[in-house]
């Protein structure tokens, strides 16, 4: 026997164990139709459920994306500042992020796939079942006359039939959602655990090679023009406010780059004189507080 | 002849059909022993073209049985053959719908 013979037994057989319950075929009749009104509100519960599953991926697969971009703009910046390494990391911890996109697309493929399926089975269903409340209404006025037992027999044999092909399908689309959340969970792990996104953060060791490599820029640029700023006075009587620098500063005695940068609001209150006024201005009022915070606010003004 | 594909819906198809029907659905058989994935696949997809170019559709609405049934478009042979072994096991599920 082939195997759509075989199928048909056992799809026929499926649901006509549940149909068999009732003696009187026209028991059948209203059991029936009660289970078709049962099976619709599944499928469309089962509509709504893999919709939630399918937004779930598309909302992760937003998260990738933007994990993907923020380490497309490291790699640039790693470029940037010469760290070919930190590029080269950033790069292949994208190229895993495609791959998971790549996975996550045929899931939702599939899922598009199923609930595109199961919103053609509801309008099927719900079109025999708004028919088969007037048929079976039909089919017990006349039940006495033996052709209508016949047509009953029939009706709840293909009921059982398109019940149990519904049924099939919902098992379906939960086993696809099933397979879905598996997936969906380890993705969520992976970006829990920092592993793809929170680049910004702290636990993100590349972004903070990023940074330190950055800093470390700033402070040579800052550096340099300080020393261009210094390089005239220093040649005149100026080098004696400079030599008692270290004396005050002499907590941080770690490297010359701390004390000159600490130096250089000093140095320039006393390169320009007019500049005092508003030095002890600011003793006295206290009210710009928030320029203390501020290396250029005292000596810009 | 009536012909369900599952997760889609009733054809009528002539007489005449059965014929191509049959030696697909043979087609499938063996792909399904031999375990060839790609044999069932195509076998698959063929017997769907044919069911839905020479059938009429059935509207859903008619309640009746069908005499061929054919498995769910691209399924795969373990979801097939998930489905012909609940031939001998009944469906848990209905088994315990029937006791309660």
């Amino acid at each position: 026997m082939g195997v759509m013979k075989r199928l048909t037994t056992i799809v026929q057989a499926k649901a006509n164990k549940v149909l068999d319950k009732a003696e009187d075929p026209r028991e059948t009749l209203d059991l029936s139709y009660e289970k078709q009104l049962e099976q619709l509100q599944q499928v469309r519960r089962g509509v709504a459920d893999v919709a939630t599953a399918r937004k779930r991926i598309e909302l992760q697969a937003q998260q990738l994306q933007q994990a993907a971009a923020k380490l497309q703009d490291q790699a640039r910046q790693a470029i940037s500042q010469n760290r070919e390494d930190l590029a080269r990391e950033a790069l292949t911890r994208r190229s895993g992020i495609a791959t998971q996109l790549e996975q996550l697309k045929v899931q939702h493929d599939q899922l598009v796939q199923q609930e595109e399926r199961l919103v053609a089975t509801t309008q099927q269903l719900q079109a025999r079942v708004e028919a088969f409340r007037t048929q079976k209404e039909t089919l017990k006025a006349s039940y006495t006359a033996a052709q209508a037992q016949t047509k009953i027999g029939e009706a709840v044999s293909g009921i059982s039939e398109s019940m149990s092909d519904t049924g099939i399908a919902m098992q379906r689309a939960q086993d696809r959602i099933a397979q879905m959340q598996a997936r969906a969970g380890a993705v969520d792990e992976l970006l829990a655990s920092g592993a793809l996104t929170d680049l910004s953060g702290t636990s993100d060791p590349l972004q903070n090679e990023l940074d330190k490599a950055s800093q470390q820029g700033q402070v040579e640029l800052e550096l340099a023009q300080l020393k261009g700023q210094l390089a005239p006075p220093a040649a005149t009587g100026e080098l004696a406010t400079g030599s008692s620098a270290p004396a005050t500063g002499s907590e941080s005695a770690e490297s010359d780059e701390v004390a000159l940068g600490e130096l250089a609001p000093e140095e320039g209150t006393a390169e320009t004189p007019g500049s005092t006024a508003p030095g002890t201005s600011q003793a006295g009022g206290g009210s710009p507080a928030g320029d203390l915070f501020s290396l250029d606010g005292g000596s810009g003004s | 002849m009536i012909v369900r594909i599952l997760g889609e819906g009733q054809y009528e198809l002539p007489e005449t059909a059965m014929t191509r029907l049959d030696a697909l659905d043979h087609a499938l058989e063996q792909a399904i022993e031999a375990s060839d994935e790609a044999a069932a696949s195509s076998a698959l997809a063929a017997i769907i073209a044919e069911v839905r170019s020479s059938g009429t559709a059935v509207h859903a609405a008619t309640l009746i049985p069908s005499d061929l049934t054919v498995p769910h478009e691209g399924s795969t042979i373990a979801e097939i053959e998930q489905l012909l072994a609940s031939e001998s096991a009944p469906d848990p599920a209905t088994s315990v719908t029937e006791g309660a």
